[in-house]
């Protein structure tokens, strides 16, 4: 279910099986043990063999970030399957933790980050319009005269 | 609408009957020889809506049931209705918004209805104060094999 590699600067938990509410519990309780121990810098979740998860997955890594936050540690996802990237990118658990994949892929150049909407390209701007004159102090004026009134 | 197959079945609201119900779904869904995509959805609801249930529906009294029907329907749609006689939802709007729970001590991520409906074609969920909740779930499967082989037969 969880399996843990402790190394100086780091913590690494090989999840593995069906990540339910049933079987959360123990997997929090064994990784925040570890995590007292060392406060390590970095804590690494891997879920290359989890079967399984649903949103009980998603408060897990919800509950270590808020951990690791109190001490400054960072967390990372490694290797999720397909069906858990689906429950991560739902669940925006991608903002909370680094995903990496060492899967394949990995030495591919990184593909530009495509905006979920798209944004209009703007023309460039090769002049720039002045900007009509304003006359703040006449403005202020008047407003001090409202008020005065 | 008219149905093509059906099960039912109950079971106590017990932690260990998480897995237990995500089997029962896949069991029958087989039939339809789904993707392994729409199988993942379909298992992933399922078991946000039965864990829902095991930790709201009786919480501080013993664990009463969970009843779950499951019907093929034509067009491949699965139909789900889960149910539970428990404390029932105040407020259903809030118990749906995305990260609200009731449970944060026992870290839950409060996602369970986004997951859902995510996963899932349609939601309805009918809740009474002092009586239970149900939710019930539809989903159009998409045939595995018949996409491969181009539907022969």
């Amino acid at each position: 279910m969880v399996e843990l590699k402790q190394e100086p600067q780091k913590l690494t938990a090989f999840l593995s099986g069906e990540l339910d509410h049933h079987r959360a519990k123990e997997i929090r309780e064994a990784i925040d043990f570890a995590v007292r121990e060392q406060y390590p810098p970095v804590v690494v979740l891997d879920f290359q063999k989890v079967s399984f998860m649903d949103s009980s997955g998603i408060g897990l890594i919800m509950g270590r970030s808020r951990l690791l936050s109190e001490y400054g540690g960072t967390l990372e996802i490694h290797n999720p399957p397909p069906h858990i990237r689906k429950v991560l990118r739902i669940s925006g658990a991608d903002r909370l933790a680094v995903i990496r994949s060492s899967v394949r892929k990995e030495r591919k150049k990184p593909e530009p980050k495509k905006p979920a909407i798209p944004v209009p390209e703007i023309p460039e701007i090769t002049e720039i319009p002045e900007l009509p004159q304003t006359e703040p102090e006449q403005k202020g004026t008047e407003t001090e005269h409202a008020y005065a009134q | 609408m008219h149905t093509l197959n059906e099960l039912k079945c109950t079971f106590p609201a017990r932690s260990e009957n998480e897995s237990f119900a995500r089997t029962m779904i896949c069991a029958f869904a087989a039939q339809l020889d789904p993707t392994v995509e729409d199988l993942a959805d379909l298992r992933t609801a399922v078991s946000e809506a039965v864990t829902n249930s095991i930790v709201h529906a009786y919480r501080g009294r013993a664990a009463g049931l969970i009843a779950v029907t499951v019907r093929l329907l034509p067009e491949s749609v699965i139909y789900i209705r889960i149910s539970d006689r428990g404390c029932g939802i105040a407020d259903i709007a809030q118990a749906m918004t995305p990260l609200y729970s009731s449970a944060p001590a026992e870290e839950r991520a409060g996602l369970g209805f986004t997951v859902m409906q995510s996963f899932t074609d349609q939601l309805t969920v009918r809740s009474r104060i002092g009586y239970g909740t149900t939710v019930i779930m539809r989903k159009k499967m998409q045939h595995g094999t018949e996409q491969e082989t181009g539907g022969r037969g």
